[in-house]
Order: C-alpha cells, then structure tokens, then sequence
C-alpha cells in the first residue's frame, strides 16, 4: 500500500472513526486513504462534491483538521496467496502475529504490514500439460502451503492470453514467476494476487447444493444438516452457546479449509481458538485443524469500522480457496456486531435510520454477504478441467435480549436455509447445543435424505422422522400433564414421553468437552438413534402384550442407552449389540413376566 | 504558552461548542477557566474546521459566553502513574480525593489504552477459589475473567462482591495481588461498605479506589472505569500484580453516556440509549485478561443493578455478549433468606472449563457441576408442576428432585457472609446432595467417577 498519487486531500472535520476531508475530487468511492502523517488506513464512503466522508480502521484521537489525506487510488483489497493458511489477520488483513512481534502488546496506530509474508520463499511446482493459452482460473502450477494443503497457482481474474516464461523455483509471493500476453500487453504472474474485498470473486456457474456438510454434532446432522455451500445462521441471546457451535463446527466439519470470522467478540475467545487449534487434530487428515485454517480476529474492542470490513476480508479469502476447487466453511461470529459496526458509521454519516437505527441497504448488505456463498463450478482457463468447489457460510447472530424479532434476525432469516435456534430456557438447564428441535429448521433436509439413504443408511429418512414425530409429540403431551398430571396418560403415551427424553438427553444433548462426545461419526449416530428408537418399538409391542410400563421405564437397559454415546468410535459394535440385546430382552417382556425384568433392574436403583 | 479562547458559541446540558480554534485535535482534553477562576476539564468529541465539541466533565453549570476560557491541552485524557498509587483514593478523574499530596508520576498514561492484540493474550486458566459455592462449585472465576454481577435495586450484589474480593486466592500460590475499586455514582454508603471491609481485612494498602459518588458531576463518570483500568493495567503488566478490578455501578455510567448522546441530538437506539453502546462498553470490559509473558492478570467484576431486574434491558444484555458470563442475584431467593441469593440456572462462566479439572481443582469437577445443574432444573421444573396440580400429582421421581432442589437451595447456595469454604467442601457438598437420586439418573457423570466418589459421599450422608 505504499504507492501514492501526487494528489492529497486535507482533513476538515474528525469525530470518532469517520473523518471528513476537502480537495477530494477525483477520488472514487471505496478507495482506500492513508490519513494524517501517522499513515491511518481509511477507506472513501461518501463523496460530496470536493469533500470525501472517509471510514477509519484505527482509533482517531489526536487528529486534527488542516492534516493530510494521502490517496492509493485502490479499493480496499487483500492478498491472496501462499501463506494464507495459519495465519491470525486483523479485519483488514493485517497480520496480528507479526504486528505483535512489531510492536508489543497492544495494537498500535498506522502499523503497516503486508498480508503475506514477503521473505518466505515457495516451492512452486509447474502443473502438467499447461496449455498455451491460458484463461482466469487456469491452474499453472502448486505450492505445498501446510502439510493438509496444497495450494494451486490460479491465473487471476480478468486476464488471458498467450503463456510465457513459465517456471518451477523457489519464489517468494512477490517474486514474478511467468507471465500472460494479453491483448493490453504482458502480465506479470506471481504466487500472489489482490483482490477487492467488497466485490465477489468470479466463477463459471452456480450449483445447487447435493451434499451435507458433516459436521459430527448430532442434532445438526441428523436433524437440521446444512450442505456444503450451503448458508445457516445461529441465532440466540447470550450465554446460549453460540460461540460454542461456531467452535465446534469449526472444528470438525469435513472441509478442506475453515475460515473462521470472529467478528466485534471476546477477545479470550479467539485465544482459545489460537490456542487450541495448533493442539486439535483435523478429524479427516490427523494433522493439527491450524495447518487447514484462517483466523480473522477483530474484536470488540479493536476500531469499529475494521470490524466491518473483517466479514468482508474473510469471505473473499474463503473465495479464493473455493477457486481453487475446494470445500470451504467461513463462519462469522457474530454478523450483529457487523451490523452494529454499519449502523455506527451509518449514524456518523447522518443517514436516515431504518429500524431500531440501522440504515435501510442492512438488509441488502447481509444478503449479499450469504449470497457468496454457494456450490459453483470455477473458472479454469481455456482448456482446464472443470472443478467445484463450495463455500457454506454460518453467521452467529447476536439479538438484543434473545429476541427474534431483531432486524438483523429478520434479515438473516430471509436468506439463510438453515436456521439453528439457540435457546436461553435449555442453556439454563444445560442442555447444549442448546439448538430447539421444535423452531429450528433445514430447507435442505428433502436434497440431502437421498444422499443419506445412499451413504449412511436405507432407514435414516424415516427414522429422523419418526424422531421429529415423537419430540412434537413430548411438547402435546407435556402440555396435557401440566394440566391434569402423569398419570392421565396412557402406558403407550408413557412411554413416547420417556423416549422422547430419551432422545433428548442421551441423542441431542452433546457435551462438546467430552472427548469422545464432542464429535460423533454418521455411523455412530445413526446407531445411537437406532437404539432410543428400538426400545420405543420393542417398549409399545410390549405394552401390547401387557407388559408393565414401570417395568419398561426402569429397564437397565436405558441406562446403557444413555451411556452409549461415550463409547468410543473403535469400539461402536458394542452398541450393535445393545441393539440386539433390547431386540432380545424387551420381546421376553410381557404381562405374565413382569417379575424377571423388574428383578433386573433394581440393582441400579440400590 | 498555550492559546487562550474566549471564543464560547453555545452552552447545551454537558455540551460547550468553541468557534474559531485552530489547530485542535480530536479526543484531547481541554481546560475551562470559569469567570471565578475555578478550572474545569473537558474532552474534545469533535472538530469540525475551527469549530469544536467539547464535554466537560465536571458539568456546565456557572460556565458564561463571553468570558469562559478555553485551553486546549494537546493531549489526552491522562493519569499519572506510580507504584505508590496503592493504598490511595482518587476523584472520578485520577485527581487525588484523600489528604496525602499529589503523586509524583513515574510516567503519565492515556487513560482510553490501546486494544490489546488477541495474538498477545494468554488464556486465563487459572482457578481463582472465592469461599462461595456457587460460584467455586457452578461458575468458577479464572484469573483473567470478566465476571459481571447482574443484580437489581435492593439487592445484595456489593456484598458479594466484598465477600469475593475479601475471600478471593489462587490454590498454592501466594502472589502479589491488588484490588482497584470503581465507584461510579452509587451512594456514600455503598461506597463505604466496600472501604470500610478493605480497611477491616487490611487490603485497603493494596488497593486503589477511584470514587465517584452520586452527587458528583455525572459525566465525569464516563471516565472514571478507563481511569481505574489505566490504574489496573499498570499494576497488572508493569508491576507483576494480580488485580481484582470492581466497577460499581455500570448502570450509572450507561445513562452517562446516554446523556452525552442526547445532548449531541445523535440518533438513540434501544431506550434512548446510544447505537455504539456495545462498542463503548467493550472498550471498557476488554481490558480485562492476561498476557503472554507478563505475570500479572487483570480479573474484572463489573456490577449493574437491572432495571426491573429485566436481563433484556440494553444494559445487562450488552454486557452479557462482552463478558465471559454473568452471576446473577434472585429477588425471590432474596425473599427466601437464601444469601448469597445466587440464580443458578441463568448464571454462568464461560471460562469455567479452562480452570477446573485435576490439578486444578479436581477430575470430578466438570461432570458433577453438569449433574447438579440438570438435577437442580429438573427439581424447579417439577416445583412449579406441584404449584400448579398440588404435590401429589408428582411422580415419585419428580418428587424427588424436589427434596433435591430444596436442599439445594439450602445447603449449597446459602452460606454466610464469612463462610469460606474451600473447593474441596463444595465439591463434596455437592456429592452429598446428590445421593438424593438414583445412581441410573446421574446420566452426566463418568462411571469412573461414580465410583469413586459416590460410596463416599453416602457414607458421609449415612453418617450424619
């Protein structure tokens, strides 16, 4: 960023993070400034005749007017390239581990670091069977960035034309390592490419989503699974656990890459990201979930309107990683401080609020955002190969007071196709993920039960439904009990009470710092449900044949149900054959046998 | 010599506009000369050409047009650090309010400090024992943490938060520690609860306070927790110490920052409050934490009284998304004689799993606080079922948990002002509670550790 055009503009007016400058004109909107002598970075968000409204990513106290604005005559872009992977950005992608080693403790003002590290030298290897002319996307060759990641050298967008001077080497990202004869004359090709963040990055076709992204958190991949380029939204109010699904979706979905977004949070938090990931292993690869992952941390606390922009950041360096035909997941914690940040300035810039003071494009701002998301078909040049790859974004929305209503809610909701409902009534009880099976929904759950019946098991779809039928059923015959007690139910209705808690506490609930429990395979979960549901069948047969309800409610057996789920994936026959025990002692139950079964079960009522 | 304005536009609430000023910038702090020579200061919230927006401070009243003087003092908001700040009481504004002379400043601070980088903080993973069992036993404190106090008026919050900072040591270290107290607009005698229990326990020598009552001038509160906390960090990370910071009552500054905002006519958000409220609150409970490579640790317990004691009011609600959870006071536990009257279920500690387990506190830890939250819910589930249809059309189970929730309430969460019970006590006083139950409804616990712990505990209960 350090070119600079002759021109430069001269403060006017500063307060808080928006600063306004006059001999402007000429300038475009969204350029990027460096304003006062201190070098603060600003981009341009409204122009009136000479004067320019500029957004400022660092804290402005101490400026004044009379002072200069030094114009780049660029959008505000980040750098795509080897590096990537492993590294902690700040919203405009500045590296916060090396401006530590800068500069200290604290983040201080005007600090200027690339992106990618300009020392670090690549292993470029040149792709086979390069054509001569080559197109945007075309893969020229790959760098091996981290032991989980292979990164392709991609032809950027906008340019083709004749290839020439293509070679293997050791390069650093800025190192020209060929070029492209266009039609306006060479192009230098480097390991690196920039591109604008506000502005999607191109492909060749859009997709529909065939695939789930698995995730290993049961009550999101049996009961409400996104796909991969897919979008979800979290809602919920505080204490709820949002940032908990984040980490855990984080963690192990089976992507190649996660970028992940913590956006206006807890600064601890992202420390426990930091911390934890170089330690956890990427369920898929068995290499620590650092060595396949981007961190973009701008927290409460760091300048507002670089909180703006990380959402931005993020999103297009996950693009980047889809080009090159991979999965991705972002996730953004938490799309209302986004918002909160756009309000802010949008309140500076005196702009007629919407509601609850947010300016009236909020909505238009987040679905754009969702929409980069998707299953596409990439660019790959003239000749190349067609590849796929998907982008699923999951935004964690904060309400104020939980309440769903919240135009950022509303407008989220609009385009999400995945809706996880956090609720404060189960966190409170413990429950977590505290994901309510009644609101929540999946409109991708008709395109994936094909899939599941294919590559998990024939019975899946019904038996999830068969899951919903009774949880529905649990709220009806609760509401009953409120009102004339327990004991006006019926044994069968008994029974789908005590299996629909069954399936609450022993399938839903999911202690994400259990180390076995935290993630738990499809196979897995499709056992563990087979068994709650295996008993309800056996369990109603047996009332059928005047089997004692009590008898039923007490079986030991429920007990290793509900100890199933901490049994480890090495050893899930052992549940297959709980499986077959339920088959066999529940069908010996009857009203002539009570006694056996009863007998059975007081050991672990002593 | 600094320029001199007698350039005063208008006077609005807390609000001066200055015309014709030259080379000011934005955030620096100002002196105002009123016509009797008394001197007061304000900050700069906008320059716009040669016109500034000034907030003074300590308030408007007797500041006149035409002969008020302006002095810009091109800098910030400062306060003057040096290791003897321990032990002293200041203003609302880092000025000296006890009798000793003013400090010799080893260096002077801007009191808004810079974000810490996320790259250069440590977790905070050590378990602070505070004696109370809620909060040892459910929500554990690490070192580190920012713990709010949601409380309501009348309501017993600064107790606690005096029984914590009396009680409040790490397991098997004996550590520097210090206690910085802000007082932003409560009472003198909640003030002196706090004084006058620091001075009983001898804690007042390692401790800074900063007061602002609340008859003091309301805006200077807006700089009283950055004050305290430029105090803290200094301690924390220049002096090795493990600071205790208490900020009473947030409340208070909210409806500060809220009169700002309305006297700049800026659009308000949820109950007039102002949009970037989020913003402003976590430049303030961000400061808490630790980092890497530095020995000290800033634990914060801010304090709020609810209005209405409604969690959803913007306040607590802004607060909860920035800190790492709440302890939340109960009115109706209150009128029970349960004290501390801690609500456990909505209470939490979001950092609570990074600081209990063996060699923390102890292996059990984590499964049984799970187990005594799912039977404490369960019990007040069934409560409100037998409030409704009577006891008797509770299941055996139900009733049960009932008995459980009940001893609960009594034994775990009540204790007394001065009971300090160690980790292992509330541990086990857990276990005790828990033999109510049937082993096969324990369902949160590991098998191992029933094992161990169980038989103990019924023959601790058999006992007496």
């Amino acid at each position: 960023m350090s070119e600079q055009s002759d021109k430069q503009g001269r403060i006017v007016r500063v307060s808080g993070p928006l600063v306004v400058a006059e001999n402007m004109s000429g300038t475009r909107m969204y350029d990027v400034v460096r304003v006062s002598e201190q070098k603060l970075v600003g981009e341009i968000i409204e122009l009136k005749g000479d004067l320019a409204w500029i957004q400022v990513y660092e804290e402005t106290a101490g400026i004044g007017p009379g002072e200069t604005v030094y114009l780049t005559g660029r959008p505000l872009s980040v750098e795509l390239g080897p590096g990537l992977i492993e590294s902690i950005y700040d919203g405009i992608q500045r590296p916060l581990d090396e401006l530590y080693e800068a500069g200290g403790d604290y983040i201080g003002r005007g600090a200027s670091l690339p992106g990618l590290d300009r020392e670090k030298k690549w292993k470029f290897e040149l792709a086979e069977n390069l054509p001569d002319q080559v197109g945007p996307g075309q893969i020229l060759g790959q760098v091996q960035e981290t032991v989980s990641l292979i990164h392709k050298i991609m032809v950027p967008p906008g340019v083709s034309g004749k290839l020439s001077n293509l070679n293997a080497g050791e390069y650093t990202v800025t190192d020209i390592i060929g070029q492209v004869e266009t039609a306006d004359g060479p192009v230098d090709l480097r390991l690196m490419q920039t591109w604008p963040v506000r502005q999607p990055r191109p492909y060749a076709k859009r997709l529909s989503p065939a695939e789930p992204l698995l995730t290993g958190q049961r009550v999101i991949d049996m009961l409400f699974p996104i796909t991969k380029g897919g979008t979800a939204c979290v809602p919920g109010p505080f204490g709820s656990g949002k940032t908990v699904v984040q980490h855990q979706l984080a963690k192990w979905v089976d992507t190649e890459v996660v970028v992940y977004v913590g956006c206006g949070e807890r600064g601890n938090e992202m420390t426990d990201v930091l911390m934890e990931f170089p330690e956890l292993k990427d369920p898929r690869s068995g290499e620590p979930l650092m060595k396949r992952s981007v961190l973009i941390a701008n927290t409460s606390n760091m300048p507002v309107a670089a909180r703006e922009a990380s959402v931005y950041t993020g999103i297009t360096i996950a693009e980047y990683f889809r080009d090159m035909g991979y999965t991705v997941a972002l996730m953004a914690d938490s799309t209302s401080r986004w918002a909160e940040a756009m309000r802010e300035i949008s309140s500076r810039l005196e702009e007629m609020p919407a509601e609850e003071g947010y300016p009236a494009y909020l909505a238009a701002r987040i679905a754009s955002f969702y929409e980069r998301s998707g299953r596409t078909q990439c660019l790959a040049g003239n000749n190349g190969e067609a590849r796929e790859g998907a982008l699923s974004v999951i935004g964690a929305v904060s309400p104020p007071g939980g309440d769903l209503s919240d135009s950022v809610v509303q407008a989220t909701l609009r385009v999400v196709k995945v809706f996880w409902s956090l609720e404060a009534t189960l966190a409170a009880r413990r429950h977590f993920p505290a994901i309510d099976w009644l609101r929540s929904y999946s409109l991708y759950k008709d395109v994936l039960g094909e899939w599941f019946e294919q590559n998990i098991a024939e019975d899946i779809t019904e038996m999830i439904a068969t899951t919903n039928r009774l949880l529905e059923e649990e709220a009806e015959l609760q509401e009953i009990v409120r009102l004339v007690g327990a004991e006006a139910l019926s044994p069968a209705e008994q029974l789908a009470l005590e299996t629909a808690r069954s399936i609450r506490e022993d399938f839903l609930h999911q202690n994400a710092y259990h180390e076995v429990d935290t993630h738990t395979s499809m196979k897995k979960q499709h056992l563990l449900l087979s068994a709650i549901l295996n008993f309800h069948r056996q369990g109603l047969l047996a009332i059928k044949r005047g089997a004692d309800i009590n008898a039923l409610i007490s079986s030991p057996l429920r007990e290793a149900i509900g100890r199933a789920r901490y049994i480890k994936e090495e050893d899930i026959e052992q549940i297959s054959n709980l499986l077959k025990q339920i088959d066999t002692e529940l069908g010996k139950l009857s009203g002539t046998q009570q006694t056996a079964p009863a007998a059975q079960a007081s050991p672990s009522e002593s | 010599m600094l320029k001199e304005y007698k350039t005063v536009g208008s006077i609005s609430g807390p609000l001066l506009l200055v015309e014709s000023v030259t080379e000011a910038k934005f955030g620096h702090i100002v002196e105002i000369e009123l016509p009797d020579g008394s001197i007061r200061r304000g900050q700069i919230l906008e320059v716009d050409r040669d016109k500034l927006l000034i907030q003074v401070f300590e308030g408007t009243s007797g500041i006149d047009i035409p002969s008020s003087c302006i002095r810009i003092l091109g800098r910030g908001v400062e306060l003057a650090l040096a290791p003897d700040i321990l032990g002293r009481v200041f203003g609302g504004l880092g000025l000296p309010r006890d009798e000793s002379p003013p400090l010799i400043a080893e260096r002077w601070a801007d009191i808004n400090g810079n974000p810490i980088n996320p790259y250069a903080r440590d977790y905070p993973n050590e378990f602070i024992q505070t004696g109370i069992s809620t909060i040892d036993g459910l929500n554990p404190l690490v070192r580190g943490q920012k713990l709010p106090i949601f409380s309501g008026s009348g309501l017993p919050h600064n107790r606690l938060a005096v029984q914590i900072a009396r009680q409040a040591t790490v397991l098997g270290s004996g550590e520097d520690f210090a206690v910085v107290f802000a007082a932003m607009g409560i009472t003198f005698d909640e003030a002196q609860l706090f004084i006058n229990d620091l001075t009983d326990t001898g804690a007042i020598e390692r401790a800074v306070l900063f007061i602002n009552l609340a008859d003091d001038p309301t805006i200077e509160r807006i700089a009283t927790p950055r004050v305290a906390l430029t105090a803290a960090e200094y301690l924390a990370f220049e002096r090795d110490m493990h600071v205790l910071v208490i900020l009473s009552d947030m409340t208070n500054y909210c409806e500060a920052l809220r009169e700002i905002a309305a006297s700049r006519k800026e659009v308000p958000g949820r109950r007039g409050y102002p949009g970037y409220l989020y913003t402003d609150l976590s430049t303030i409970y961000e400061r808490a934490g630790r980092i890497k490579g530095k020995k000290g640790s800033i634990t914060m317990i801010p304090i709020l009284t609810m209005p209405e004691d409604d969690k959803t009011h913007p306040i607590p609600d802004l607060t909860g998304y920035i800190t790492e959870g709440q302890i939340i006071i109960s009115r109706p536990l209150e009128r029970k004689g349960i004290s501390p009257p801690v609500d456990v279920l909505p209470s939490l500690s979001r950092l609570k799993d990074k600081g209990i387990g063996p060699d923390k506190t102890r292996e059990d830890h984590a499964d049984l606080y799970n187990q005594l939250y799912a039977a404490y819910a369960h019990g007040k589930d069934a409560q409100e079922l037998a409030a409704v249809l009577g006891e008797a059309a509770l299941s055996e189970m139900d009733q049960t948990y009932v008995t459980f929730a009940e001893a609960f309430e009594h034994r775990y969460i009540s204790q007394g002002d001065y009971e300090n019970r160690s980790i292992e006590q509330t541990l086990n006083l857990g276990w005790d509670l828990l033999t109510v139950l049937p082993k096969a409804e324990l369902k949160r616990i590991r098998d191992e550790y029933l094992d161990k712990y169980l038989p103990q505990a019924q023959e601790r209960t058999a006992k007496a």
